[in-house]
């Protein structure tokens, strides 16, 4: 309880996000957990379609969209009511997407396919569908929108998208099992998570060349088993936190130095993440133990762990 | 077609100039066998087991190569029972210096040895025998189908665990059934455990009616035991033990619960995308053989991409150093045994309905990786080709 309160403390600052939620897909219940981050608590559990992972809002967070990978589609929901709005073409098997700065185009990774799709949430029809490699799943998009990441786990590369032609311009090979990008540093580097090769690599974003590379090491786990999936900067870009997989750690990255500071110990196999809208809060999925990880991110401890549903996986706020 | 049209056009854009444009011809070469009879045909063996995963893996490593200007091809070679093997196998090697053996491990030797092999790469994707990882190892032959041993040190592995320490075991008298018990038995005296009981299933009776009377009888004299041991590697006689003997105890090996290196309940680790990709392909779920196969030629991907060489001596150094890394599916990086070319990987133990376990368990360490508590070691191994 002590810990509670400089946190209830800190948050009622804030303000308004203690309206804030944490949006949370549950892979294995076809559900989305939303916990209130004022009270840590779950306040609403919302049906969906079929193995939900990668869930995002759109730019007012009026709509939320959420990958139902075993329907074969991205459903967009109303989160005021929770109901099913309509759904768009996402191709085959979609994991993981990214909307595009201009709020209106969203890019999918479809797992089964290798192939990237890019949808119209406007005119609900696919506009364009890339193929890469085998398994895409990571998916970002550069500040300036000019620039689409699919990683690809089988095929291990960062697949660049020209979003103007829509059209591969370079393919860099990572280590094995990609499974997450994000630009960073104004867009001028971009990450790339790989999880059976257990590292991130930085790439220059101009000339899509390595910059540098992560390595982890957890005290008392086999390297083979800290596996880097998802990962999240601060507001100032100069730390990242990365979730570690089966280790069941989140590393603290000095994302200047590239120097891992700190590992959290969170729940088991932890897979993706969001902050709270002050980023004073992290929340983790950790996919076997079905809960969510709350990290105080200023102290970089674990402060409580909040029980979803089965195989929680992506996480998203609305703040 | 219209998805190929924008991708060609997209790779003319990409600059890949770095990147020498490569083929790499492999031969997935087959020695038929005559199957041994089975009391059940429920689960008839597909013609083309094996082949289907060397297949896929040709498919992934296509994808990625089309990146990198990378090619592959696979020709498949089936020679009937009593047909000339090293014939087929010369003419293979003159037609691509990585061969698949889908053979029994006294051909797979023959074939290694040919003057043509000397400077070819062959993997072993068939055959579970120990002495091929041991005294009969060749250097120009890797294995990414795991070994007896590894599939019994996974089994007892488990058995430790729960404190079934009292173990029986019922055998057949094939070969493979011979070899395979052995591999229980040094695998139980490897972990500190005993057979206590074993019996030779030597019936000539229709189990299929009459199990239910024969087998109670059958194990009566077994005594108490914690777990019921089959080696039953034909999948003859084993289906019918479980339920019907005099002691009620769980069993494991051929049938029960099973050490394999793939099964169809294996699903995590992204193994459901693996396994849909197989059944789009192959119309059937994949076997462990498929695996072994597929595993065999992505290793052949991997290497090709970070190497950029399709130089047979190039890949194999690679493959056995340091820096190769496979993603098989399992969870964590598969990598080759330096010291007799055994493809390291945990080993899923499974029910037909699902995965209850997967090898190494926690606990089972090693001072290189876990991985190496399952199978032979460094110290134990007679191979000295690696040398």
């Amino acid at each position: 309880m002590h810990r509670l309160i400089p946190l209830l403390s800190a948050l009622s600052l804030s303000g308004p996000a203690l309206a804030a939620e944490i949006w949370v897909t549950n892979e294995k219940d076809d559900t989305i957990s939303v916990i209130d981050i004022g009270t840590l608590e779950v306040v609403r559990t919302i049906p969906t379609g079929e193995r939900p992972r990668g869930i995002t809002f759109s730019k007012d967070h009026s709509r939320v969209y959420i990958c139902a990978s075993d329907s074969d589609t991205v459903q967009v929901m109303d989160p005021e009511t929770g109901e099913i709005l309509h759904d768009l073409p996402s191709g085959e098997d979609p994991e993981q997407f990214v909307l595009h700065p201009n709020d209106r185009h969203l890019y999918i990774a479809n797992e089964d396919d290798a192939v990237t799709t890019v949808v119209d949430t406007e005119t609900r029809k696919v506009i364009a569908q890339i193929n890469v490699g085998i398994e895409p799943e990571g998916m970002a998009v550069s500040p300036d929108g000019k620039i689409a990441i699919t990683t690809s786990e089988t095929t291990n590369m960062a697949h660049w998208i020209d979003t103007e032609t829509r059209e591969l311009f370079a393919n860099t090979l990572v280590d094995a099992r990609p499974r997450h990008a994000e630009f960073t540093a104004g867009g001028s580097e971009l990450w790339v998570s790989s999880e059976i090769g257990g590292t991130i690599t930085v790439f220059d974003t101009a000339t899509q060349t390595e910059k540098g590379k992560i390595e982890f090491e957890v005290k008392g786990v086999h390297p083979d088993r800290v596996q880097p999936v998802g990962f999240e900067f601060t507001t100032d870009e100069k730390t990242a936190f990365v979730a570690l997989g089966p280790s069941n750690h989140v590393a603290v990255v000095n994302a200047e130095t590239l120097e891992v500071e700190d590992y959290i110990l969170v729940g088991r196999r932890v897979w993706h993440m969001a902050f709270s809208p002050d980023k004073s809060l992290l929340f983790t999925t950790n996919g076997v133990s079905g809960d969510v990880t709350v990290i105080d991110v200023a102290k970089r401890e674990a402060i409580k762990s909040i029980k979803v549903g089965r195989f929680p996986w992506g996480a998203a706020l609305r703040p | 077609m219209h998805r190929l049209g924008l991708f060609i056009a997209g790779l003319a854009l990409t600059a890949q100039a770095a990147f020498a444009d490569l083929n790499v011809p492999v031969v997935y070469l087959r020695q038929e066998v005559d199957r041994p009879p089975t009391l059940s045909n429920l689960d008839p063996i597909p013609d083309d087991l094996g082949e289907m995963g060397a297949r896929l893996g040709l498919a992934d490593n296509m994808t990625t190569g089309s990146f990198l200007g990378q090619t592959y091809e696979l020709d498949t070679i089936s020679v009937p029972v009593g047909g000339d093997l090293l014939e087929a196998a010369r003419s293979a090697l003159a037609q691509s210096p990585f061969l698949i053996l889908d053979a029994p491990a006294s051909d797979q030797t023959r074939i290694a040895d040919l003057p043509e092999a000397q400077s070819a790469l062959l993997f072993n994707a068939s055959s579970a025998d120990n002495a091929l990882r041991d005294k009969d190892c060749r250097a120009n032959l890797l294995h990414t189908l795991p070994s007896y041993q590894m599939r019994s040190d996974a089994l007892m592995q488990f058995a430790r665990t729960k404190r079934w320490d009292a173990l029986t075991l019922i055998a057949g008298s094939r070969p493979d059934d011979m070899a395979f018990a052995d591999a229980l038995r040094n695998s139980a005296a490897k972990f500190g455990m005993k057979i206590a009981a074993e019996k030779t299933w030597a019936f000539d009776a229709d189990m299929r009616r009459n199990a239910a009377q024969e087998v109670p009888l059958f194990t009566q004299d077994l005594g108490k035991y914690d777990l019921m041991l089959i080696a039953d590697e034909a999948q003859d006689f084993g289906r019918y033990i479980a339920y019907n003997t005099w002691y009620p105890r769980p069993v494991a090996g051929s049938e029960g619960l099973v050490p394999t290196a793939w099964a169809p309940v294996v699903e995590q680790w992204g193994a459901a995308q693996l396994q849909s990709r197989f059944q789009d392909l192959a119309n059937r779920a994949m076997r462990p053989r498929d695996y072994a196969a597929w595993a065999a030629m992505r290793s052949i991907g991997e290497a090709v991409t970070r190497t950029t060489s399709a130089d047979p001596a190039t890949l194999r150094a690679f493959m056995l150093s340091d820096g190769f890394e496979l993603a098989g599916f399992k969870g964590r990086p598969l990598s080759y045994r330096n010291w007799n070319g055994q493809l390291r990987q945990p080993i899923p133990l499974v029910t037909p309905r699902a995965l209850v376990a997967q090898a190494p368990l926690e606990g089972y360490l090693h001072q290189r990786t876990e991985l190496d508590t399952l199978g032979l070691d460094a110290p134990e191994s007679a191979c000295a080709a690696f040398r």
